[in-house]
């Protein structure tokens, strides 16, 4: 899950990273009042998640409380690349003599937490990795033991951050660190970290990332993230337990087991298709299982066929063909469905379809036969 | 021959009295593997169909001289009863729970190399493995598959089975069939498991499945290429998947440019590895190059 910028600053301040103090708000007159509050100048920042905020307008310094309401009223509901402005941040206006760069990601190729610091900071990280290789320093930690200060000293050292800064910035990376692993997160990222004309070392922007699998031992996460932009059918399916995605396409797609569907996609994809969605069923699916991804599924508009891909492992067929002729009875669908099913109780899971001689479902024997059918159908063939 | 379990296979199952886990453990056992023991601190004492129920790995390994575990606990639980296993001594460890933390599996794996580098960790959030004729451990629906010369390694389940199936079909028997799962740090990658079908002589050619996200397609690309005398052919889920979605795994998501199925399918082809664009496709190049199998 990817948190708005003032989500991460707040688990920033939680394990001791220098942050401004700001408010989020949702109307203009909480951001003026919000703005008075802190002191001018403020900044007044659109929460959304994506990058190029400050490119679409969605970033502005505030002199007074007439440039607060201009700029608040400008930004709320603002459009940065399909992602609706509903949020503001606005924080105290931070004086900036440097920008450096700091992240912890988890690095799958090594199996190790990777810390990454830089003095080129402000711009994409990428860009530097590319265009000055030797300003990105990248150090493994190791995490049985955790990033430790002297550690954190080399890295600020051999990054050549300046002198007066290295410990304050080996304490912003400790701290990052601590962020990482204690709210298991599989990024947290600062760019820029900045330091002020004073010395002071100081996040201005936040990237965290966190990891949904842990969610059991954070509660206090429930609340994060952009819900407000999320799709309606992803958070419907999420509360369900069914791992739905969002596609452009038309064709609705059903298979158990992530590595199938994907595939699923890509063959219809191949036959000219496009599909409207991922969703994976999961395995041991049972009829009322199926019965509510149907639902998802006919919740899209755009659907003008749909396919089912099943290979049964722990997922029974007949249980599958149950299913769908449960929402046959609740929904009456008005698309056609073509329908695959091999694996475990597939004869079964056949002869209750043939039997059940629901209107508009064609049964296909393979994947690719699967395929060719929903796309000739989808387009009304 | 067979890569990891086998018909010495002497299984253990934390897990075991739950139900998927008792379900997934009897079949295991009808299947032909020598299931031996089960975990459960709370259920010391008791068995299941016969099967010993111990409180904690120590004691079973102890009793049982169990040389492979299966876990089957929730999420919060899975990496310290892998753990567990390790420590006693258990040299493979399938761990078939979803839904780990990721920094649960990221200490799991440090550890388990630090501390106990005998024992080799598969998963988790995968199928497990099946050596056909010889030993089933996990949820690999086992009717499907009869005895052969490919070994297949995979990031996923079903697809595994729906390749499986298609060489199946074509007469081809398998190895082993091993799912490493789609978990962004797995005890095993394709690298390991590649290995073991190199040094293994019943294999004669290995079919590696992957999916997007992550680097260990192209990894496995180069160790192929630099290390592996046996055919080998590839297929790749995710090209039609979007940036910044997560397909499912934990660990399928293309991140700006890198993790994507055509930087992957790209890679294995540049190391001379022939990928399938379908998964009839790839059974149908596992065929030219083994020739069609001998009734």
């Amino acid at each position: 899950m990817d948190l708005l910028e003032y989500q991460g600053k707040q688990l920033f301040g939680k394990h001791g990273l220098a942050v401004s103090d700001g408010k989020a708000v949702t109307t203009v007159e909480d951001a003026v009042a919000a703005a008075n509050e802190i002191g001018y100048p403020v900044v007044v920042k659109a929460q959304v998640l994506i990058g190029g905020r400050g490119k679409a307008g969605g970033v502005k310094l505030a002199a007074n409380e007439e440039e607060a309401r201009e700029h608040a009223t400008n930004i709320l509901g603002l459009d940065i690349k399909g992602h609706i402005t509903r949020t503001i941040w606005i924080e105290h206006a931070s004086d900036i003599d440097t920008e450096y760069y700091a992240s912890v990601l988890l690095d799958r190729s090594a199996k190790k937490p990777l810390v990454m610091f830089s003095i080129e900071g402000g711009i994409e990280i990428e860009t530097v990795a590319e265009e000055t290789p030797e300003k990105l320093i990248k150090y493994h930690v190791d995490p049985l033991v955790g990033l430790t200060k002297e550690e954190a000293i080399k890295i600020a050292t051999d990054g050549k951050a300046a002198a007066d800064v290295i410990d304050g910035v080996a304490d912003a990376l400790v701290a990052l660190y601590e962020v990482w692993i204690e709210e298991d997160a599989s990024l947290a990222e600062i760019n820029p970290l900045i330091i002020t004309p004073d010395r002071q070392v100081k996040a201005l922007d936040a990237k965290v990332t966190l990891d949904g699998n842990a969610a059991f031992r954070h509660p206090d996460h429930a609340d994060l993230g952009d819900k407000a932009n999320a799709d309606p059918i992803e958070v419907k399916a999420a509360e369900q337990g069914v791992v739905y995605v969002k596609l452009d396409g038309n064709i609705g797609i059903l298979g158990n087991g992530a590595g199938l569907v994907m595939s699923t996609l890509d063959v219809v994809a191949q036959h000219g298709g496009e599909p409207a969605n991922f969703l994976d069923a999961g395995g041991g699916s049972d009829a009322a299982k199926v019965k509510q991804a149907v639902e998802l599924i006919l919740s899209n508009d755009s659907v003008t066929a749909v396919l089912f891909n099943i290979f049964g492992g722990i997922t029974r067929c007949d249980e599958v063909a149950n299913g769908l002729i449960a929402a046959f009875g609740d929904l009456k669908p008005t698309v056609p469905f073509v329908v695959r099913l091999d694996g475990t109780n597939d004869v079964l899971g056949r002869e209750i379809l043939e039997k059940a001689a629901l209107p508009n479902v064609h049964a296909a024997k393979t994947m690719d036969e699967a395929a060719e059918q929903v796309v000739a159908l989808a387009k009304g063939n | 021959m067979s890569i990891l379990i086998n018909s010495d296979t002497r299984l253990a199952v934390a897990g075991i009295t739950g139900r998927e886990g008792s379900f997934h453990t009897l079949n295991n056992r009808a299947y032909g593997t020598n299931v031996v023991g089960g975990i459960n601190p709370k259920k010391a004492g008791e068995n299941v169909e016969g099967i010993p129920v111990f409180a904690n790995w120590a004691d079973c390994v102890a009793e049982t001289q169990a040389n492979t575990a299966m876990i089957f606990v929730p999420p919060p639980f899975a990496a310290a009863s892998a753990l567990e296993a390790a420590a006693a001594g258990v040299a493979v460890v399938i761990i078939i729970t979803e839904g780990i933390p990721a920094h649960d599996e990221l200490k799991l794996y440090n550890q388990v190399k630090r501390d106990y580098p005998g024992t080799t960790i598969i998963g988790p959030n995968c199928p497990g493995i099946l050596s056909p004729g010889e030993a089933n451990v996990g949820i690999i629906p086992a009717s499907f598959f009869k005895p052969g010369n490919v070994g297949v390694v995979s990031r996923s389940g079903t697809l595994t089975y729906q390749i499986g199936n298609e060489l199946a079909q074509k007469g081809f028997g398998n190895s082993s069939i091993v799912g490493i799962g789609g978990d962004p740090v797995p005890g095993s990658s394709f690298i390991d498991i590649i290995e073991l079908f190199e040094n293994d002589p019943q294999t004669e050619l290995i079919v590696m499945s992957g999916e997007i996200g992550g680097s260990a397609e192209e990894e496995a690309a180069e160790y192929v290429k630099n290390h592996v005398t046996k055919p080998v052919v590839a297929y790749i889920a995710g090209f039609t998947a979007p940036e910044g979605k997560q397909m499912g795994h934990a660990g399928a998501i293309v991140s700006g440019s890198a993790g994507t199925a055509k930087a992957k399918a790209e890679a294995l082809e540049a190391a001379g590895i022939r990928v399938g664009r379908t998964p009839t496709q790839t059974a149908e190049i596992a065929m030219e190059i083994l020739g069609a199998p001998v009734a």
